[in-house]
């Protein structure tokens, strides 16, 4: 096997699934903080003031990493991806290049004024900025996601010389799966964000700290899990049917069926074997699998034998991802729709057990945001873009085994730190909480993202 | 002439426009990161550190176009540069990340401020040195085998003139940073600003000439364009300009003025981006790539042109707003943090 694309992969896993944390979290966040400026502007609750100041700093922290981790994104496609850019760059790359113009300059134009202009600005004006920061967010995701969704469902091009070029736009920014991946991907990171506020708030009201306002928080992002989770699964439902449609080998792959045909069963738990191609200790629901994946008692499925060896992703890493993911969104429900319950009867702000429940599920959007990209990533294999490019053809040819070693131990090196710092900041930043912020602040004028939250930490200079 | 004669050059003209964005307003506060050794104490540091506070994060997003446009307009360059300035590329990230994670942390340390502030300065000159590298491994050029890629190796990049190349932008960007201190200081590390600018702007003048001497004996054939009759007679207000420039900075230099040092040293900057433009056209990756070859198709980059013709300017107004908010000077106490 050839070693640097190997590394390549792997580094480029690493990078991925590391930056993606941190935008997945201030895309919820971006959101969740144009909804707390509303209710305060509407209702000039000095709680939600407050609970505003604390999330724009966590907010800060999050987005400032999110900006260095994804300067390393734009340059990882030439680095390491030559081939797959100069064939693929000419319907990738304008995709990219406009998240950058209508994402990227406006978060960077409005972040400003939103971290440091409470108090130069008019408040009217102060929640415009944030909208538009929110805006910047869901623009870069909507860029995102069409770019790698085209690369799972290509439509809209031509090939010449074995090069793409585009045909016409509309089909490609609007193929085929980024209609039900874009509403997948944004209340994923809804539901990231809503565990997070959860769980924190919950680690408030367990120490007895800020009742009120984490009262406020938990609430809120209760009501809002007891929606969206079920509609994630059913948005999760139909991408399931888009993935059957246009990556039958992918959904084999995460369901693990060997053998196709009608009346397939639902293998909850199994060792997939790609040697003897079947699953060990397999437990399986009969007819399962077809009412699943074809809403049907005995439905066709296609099974992973019906694809040439080659031509088959690899199968434990989307088949227990998509496990995890699917377990922790039925989680997501239950701890939603029995807090409901609990609240109806008025234990579910006191139950200790039932708020430990939320501090459990706090990293459970996180873990089931990077299931599922693996499955949608490792699932596409051995295609970059499904059908046509092979991984395997799209590394760049000019790079040697050392450089590819090299920059992985230094990107797994630098990443675990500069995650390990992180973290011990936040948590610093969690223990002072939200405080009662002055409604009349003196001006400051710094406009980055990081600097805010420094006050009230103690042992600054 | 057609469209796909036309674009790729407005093209070309955009790119080299964010990139000269990104020199231009990263640069003075790489610079600072540079010169930050020099600073008696930590309070002069953190001094330093205040003026390009509220304004350094945006920079970077210039780099992110110059990278993402360069992949949607010259999908091909993009793919040879990035590959074969592997390494390079990968130090040069990895400081920006030090250098950006530090900013940040040294105000938010007590015992491990001193590390902090080590990783500032050596995170801004690696950056500062890894940009110049790469750019004097552009300018030598990457001769591509069957038109397309030089075969593996990790360290072709390595030569006396990108060393050379490298060691001039650290200088040069020391020279922005410190005339931008002297504008935006007063006091101990105003002083201190005024009394590096000299030597820094002997430095860059001379490395300024030691490149330019170098250039002909490279075998890029590039800058020929800059050797030939008449060619030379039309480009000469470039280098007489330069010499001009060299000429007021110094009298800006000697008089002790405040303004005219920085603004100088950015058209000093300006110039020999200028004169590199001139002399790399046709070629995006020299020595034989041209912006027509490396170029994606007139329906990738008429997609995004159309982007760039509607943000480009708003946000050139938003940051020359933001510049507005923050003039003046930063007083030693300043409460950015």
């Amino acid at each position: 096997m050839n070693e640097a694309l190997f590394l390549s992969r792997l580094q480029f896993g690493w990078v991925i699934s590391f930056h993606i944390l941190f935008p997945a979290f201030t895309i919820g966040l971006a959101s969740w903080l144009v909804f707390l400026e509303a209710w305060w502007l509407k209702t000039r609750n000095d709680h939600l003031r407050d609970l505003v100041f604390f999330w724009m700093k966590v907010f800060a922290v999050s987005f400032g990493v999110g900006v260095v981790s994804g300067i390393v994104m734009s340059f990882q496609f030439g680095t390491n991806w030559a081939r797959f850019s100069a064939d693929a760059g000419n319907v990738v790359g304008p995709l990219l290049n406009y998240e950058v113009l209508t994402a990227f300059f406006v978060e960077a134009s409005f972040l400003g004024v939103m971290l440091f202009g409470w108090d130069r600005v008019g408040h009217k004006t102060h929640f415009a900025c944030t909208c538009m920061v929110a805006l910047g967010t869901l623009a870069s995701t909507f860029w995102i996601m069409s770019a790698n969704s085209w690369m799972q469902t290509p439509a809209g091009y031509v090939i010449k010389d074995g090069v793409f070029e585009p045909a016409d736009w509309w089909q490609i920014v609007f193929n085929p799966s980024f209609g039900v991946r874009l509403p997948h991907m944004v209340l994923a990171a809804f539901l990231t964000t809503a565990f997070m506020i959860g769980g924190i708030s919950s680690y408030y009201l367990l120490r007895n700290r800020f009742v009120e306002k984490a009262r406020l928080c938990l609430k809120a992002a209760l009501v809002f899990v007891a929606i969206v989770a079920p509609l994630q699964i059913i948005v999760g439902d139909m991408s399931g049917q888009e993935v059957r449609a246009h990556q039958p080998a992918k959904l084999a792959a995460l369901e693990g069926i060997w053998t196709g045909g009608t009346n397939v069963p639902w293998t909850v738990f199994a060792i997939p074997d790609e040697q003897t191609e079947s699953n060990r200790y397999a437990l399986d629901i009969p007819h399962g699998g077809s009412l699943i994946l074809t809403h049907s008692w005995s439905g066709a499925v296609a099974g992973l034998k019906s694809f040439p060896p080659d031509d088959r992703p690899p199968v434990a890493i989307p088949f227990y991802a998509f496990r995890v993911m699917v377990a922790l969104g039925v989680l997501m429900v239950l701890v939603a729709w029995v807090g409901l319950w609990k609240w109806r009867r008025g234990t579910a702000f006191t139950s200790r057990s039932y708020l430990k429940s939320w501090l459990w599920m706090m990293p459970s959007g996180f873990i089931a945001l990077l299931a599922g990209w693996w499955v949608a990533e490792v699932g596409r294999q051995p295609w970059v873009v499904y059908g046509l490019l092979r991984t395997a053809d799209a590394v760049s040819p000019n790079i040697t085994d050392g450089s590819v070693l090299a920059s992985l131990i230094v990107y797994v090196a630098v990443y675990v730190s500069l995650f390990g710092f992180v973290g011990w900041y936040l948590l610093k930043m969690l223990r002072v909480g939200p405080v009662a912020v002055p409604p009349r602040r003196r001006v400051r004028t710094a406009a980055r993202p990081l600097s805010l939250g420094d006050e009230e930490m103690g042992d600054r200079p | 002439m057609t469209l796909a004669e036309t674009l790729p050059v407005v093209w070309y003209f955009i790119i080299g426009f964010a990139v000269m964005m990104y020199v231009l307003l990263d640069g003075f506060v790489l610079g600072i990161g540079i010169l930050t050794p020099f600073a008696d104490d930590a309070a002069q540091r953190d001094h330093m550190m205040n003026t390009a506070a509220p304004i350094w994060d945006g920079n970077e997003t210039w780099l992110v176009m110059g990278g993402a446009g360069l992949m949607a307009a010259f999908p091909k360059a993009y793919a040879v540069v990035l590959s074969s300035l592997y390494l390079p590329v990968l130090v040069m990230l990895v400081a920006l990340i030090s250098r950006g994670v530090s900013f940040e942390f040294r105000f938010k340390a007590a015992k491990s401020r001193v590390v902090w502030g080590f990783a500032f300065a050596a995170g801004s000159i690696v950056t500062a040195f890894m940009q110049g590298l790469i750019l004097g491994a552009l300018v030598e050029g990457m001769p591509l085998t069957g038109g397309k890629y030089i075969h593996a190796t990790a360290f072709a990049w390595f030569s006396p003139f990108s060393v050379l190349t490298g060691v001039a932008v650290v200088f040069g960007y020391a020279l922005l940073g410190a005339t931008w201190l002297v504008l935006k200081t007063d006091g101990r590390v105003q002083r201190i600003a005024f009394d590096l600018t000299r030597p820094l702007m002997l430095a860059v003048i001379a490395f300024m000439l030691l490149v330019s001497a170098w250039l002909p004996f490279l075998d890029s054939n590039l800058m020929a364009r800059w050797f030939t009759w008449p060619n030379f007679l039309y480009l000469s207000p470039v280098p007489l300009l330069t010499v001009l420039n060299a000429a007021a900075l110094w009298v800006a230099v000697i008089r002790n003025r405040e303004v005219a040092p920085f603004v100088l040293s950015l058209c000093f900057f300006v110039l020999g981006f200028i004169g590199l433009v001139v002399g790399i056209w046709p070629n995006i990756v020299p020595p034989s790539l041209t912006i027509w070859q490396a170029a994606s198709p007139v329906q990738s980059q008429g997609f995004v042109l159309v982007g760039v013709v509607i943000m480009i300017p708003a946000v050139l107004a938003y940051t020359a707003y933001s510049y507005r908010i923050f003039r003046g000077k930063v007083a030693a106490d300043a409460g950015y943090y």
